[in-house]
């Protein structure tokens, strides 16, 4: 009753004009439409892909594009299985030569290193993302590739017995190097979403692990790594996903050869590697193969990210999850000591 | 006298094991030499850079643009200038649009979406737009201003592939530095009376400002070293050029079109580009890092 007698006109005293709220309501809805923008954006993005690449998919078939073993420009022939086993196989390689150094880097500056120099060593490896592709390609192909080519030869002829690995003679541009360099260029991202997992293992567990008489590895073995597995997974995922998409170093390293070599120590091609050697003189369906390349590496990438990051969010959330005690309890009152004394 | 001492005998009881403690020392030292392996090539690559980029700097490598001849001396090959200035040309356009555009979006998503199901959706798809091939966005920037206009390449058509590259970077920095701001501010705003969009413009955004720079500037040093999205893009010319309308040089395809040349003279000239190219984009990398550490916000 009394609000009624305040009230001046239809509004209450204390809502604004209509005018006044319109800045207000350009804004959200501005931005909402924005934000619809960027998955419009994605959408379309695939439709006109898809749309350039119909040419190659009809001559060739969906699956005999992507597994035909044939690339023959000049007979027309577009089969993707020699560029699809060429990105495969050097992103295999990365992960196996990459994971396991980034985890253990993860590792050292998160457990195990002196407290003074955990930020020198993390900026040190965040600074291996910093050097643009097109300088690893230059360095792999005139130092790195050079200097390792005897010690490959030496590999590929002593393991000769294991089919893909030995015999033949070792080229320079090889899969083999192509994925040892993408191992490095994987590795800062790997090892900062390891790091990033590691730090949210509650300092309860661990010192737990390391009260009940756990050596410092076995700490790290039964308290932390299983903890992060799906966040350390999650990274690799990542780094997977950088790795399928890398163009130019690949370009430059691995010899741009479109037949499907059958040694690891050999040259080849990859999907990302295609399109940058070849679009630039491709015409017609040549240019639609192309395109059909490139929808593939979308399609694999965005699988393979979308999964990571599925696995890294879930990993996160378990720090969420996390009883409320083990925020501020016993590792709390550590730290607390600590600081006290 | 009263503290009971424990005797020898008792303290082996707990002891580790020389077994156990043998596997905690090798596993110890295997990734502490994992860490050493890992700085290895940042140390090559950079000793690499210096050794033989810096006998290609000289006060004309900066200021002549290449020639395209690629049969005599050194002195005939040109510099690259127009390389270095096609790169801050289109990186600067490529930041004047995707700046805006991200920090809206992050706006959006802390201040509007939240954790709606869209706002959701939202993060994830800007997720995932950060692992696609660089390569892709340049065939996609290819499908639809230049075949879907029917003209050439252009500078601008580059900055707008680079623009698709940082965006994604730019709105995750911008989401997680406006996270930060406390909430306190915006209700005490608010409980002032100010309208909504006062409140993210006046308060919101200027406290979030020096921590969204950082984010900012990783974008910026990303773009700078790509390379596959100004191939067919802007693709590659001799000439400096100020009209963002026409072909343009940039470092990155600079050093990669002078990797694949046979001739001595031009990869060194691919050496010195990669040196100023790294030294750029180590200068932007050092300013995020000192702006993040006067940032108030975490």
């Amino acid at each position: 009753m009394e609000a009624a007698t305040i009230a001046s006109g239809d509004r209450g005293v204390l809502s604004r004009s209509p005018l006044a709220r319109l800045p207000d309501w350009a804004l959200k809805h501005g931005l909402t439409a924005l934000a619809a923008l960027i998955l419009a954006l994605i959408a379309y993005f695939f439709i006109r892909l898809f749309g350039e690449a119909r040419p190659a998919f009809e001559k060739e078939g969906l699956l005999g594009f992507v597994f035909g073993n044939d690339w023959n420009v000049s007979a027309e022939h577009f089969g993707a299985l020699p560029l699809l086993v060429g990105t495969l196989i050097t992103s295999a390689l990365a992960l196996l030569i990459g994971v396991p150094v980034a985890v253990a880097t993860a590792i050292y500056a998160t457990e195990l290193c002196p407290l003074r120099l955990r930020a020198p060593l993390t900026v040190l490896v965040d600074l291996l993302a910093a050097v643009p592709s097109v300088v690893y390609g230059l360095w792999g192909i005139f130092f790195l590739a050079p200097k390792l080519q005897p010690a490959e030869q030496w590999i590929a002829d002593r393991l000769s017995f294991i089919p893909f690995i030995g015999g033949g003679l070792v080229t320079i541009p090889n899969y083999f190097i192509t994925g040892l360099v993408l191992a490095i260029m994987i590795l800062p991202i790997v090892s900062a979403i390891s790091r990033e997992v590691m730090a949210t293992v509650p300092d309860d567990q661990k010192e737990a692990a390391l009260g009940l008489g756990a050596t410092r590895w076995e700490m790290i073995r039964i308290a932390v790594l299983p903890y992060c597995r799906s966040g350390i997974v999650g990274g690799a995922m990542l780094g997977l996903g950088r790795a399928i998409g890398e163009t130019i170093a690949v370009t430059i390293l691995i010899g741009d050869s479109p037949t499907l070599s059958h040694h690891l120590f050999q040259q080849g091609y990859s999907l990302a590697a295609v399109i940058a050697n070849e679009f630039g003189e491709a015409q017609g369906l040549h240019r639609s193969a192309l395109f059909a390349a490139g929808l593939v590496l979308f399609v694999l990438t965005l699988l393979v990210n979308a999964i990571a990051r599925l696995l890294v969010v879930r990993a996160a959330r378990g720090k969420n999850q996390a009883p409320p005690v083990e925020q501020g309890g016993a590792g709390g009152m550590l730290a607390d000591a600590a600081a006290g004394a | 006298m009263s503290t009971p001492t424990a005797s020898s005998e008792q303290l082996a009881r707990f002891a580790v094991s020389p077994a156990r403690r043998r596997r905690d020392t090798i596993v110890r030292r295997a990734i502490l030499i994992a860490t050493l392996i890992a700085l290895v090539p940042l140390v090559l690559i950079v000793y690499y850079l210096l050794r033989k980029g810096l006998s290609s700097w000289s006060p004309s490598f900066f200021t002549s643009d290449p020639t395209g001849n690629t049969f005599f001396g050194r002195a005939d090959i040109g510099g690259i200038q127009s390389a270095i200035l096609g790169t801050i040309e289109m990186v600067a356009l490529a930041s004047a649009i995707s700046i805006p555009i991200g920090v809206g979006v992050a706006i959006w998503l802390v201040e509007y979406g939240k954790g709606s199901w869209f706002a959701n959706t939202v993060r994830f798809f800007v997720d995932v737009l950060t692992g696609v091939p660089s390569i892709v966005f340049g065939l996609f920037v290819y499908i639809v201003l230049i075949i879907g206009t029917g003209s050439s390449y252009a500078g601008y058509k580059g900055s707008i592939a680079l623009s698709l590259l940082m965006l994604p970077v730019v709105i995750r920095s911008a989401e997680v530095v406006l996270l930060l701001v406390p909430a306190a501010l915006r209700e005490s705003a608010l409980a002032l009376g100010a309208p909504r969009w006062r409140v993210i413009f006046s308060v919101v955004l200027p406290t979030a400002l020096p921590g969204m720079v950082t984010g900012m500037l990783l974008a910026v040093a990303r773009a700078a070293g790509e390379t596959a999205p100004l191939l067919f893009t802007a693709a590659y010319t001799h000439e400096t050029n100020f009209n963002l309308g026409q072909f343009m040089n940039s470092l990155p395809v600079q050093i990669y079109n002078d990797v694949t040349s046979p001739t001595t003279a031009v990869v060194e000239r691919a050496w010195g580009a990669a040196l100023t190219l790294v030294t750029m984009i180590l200068l932007l990398n050092l300013i995020a890092r000192t702006v993040s550490r006067r940032s108030r916000l975490g």
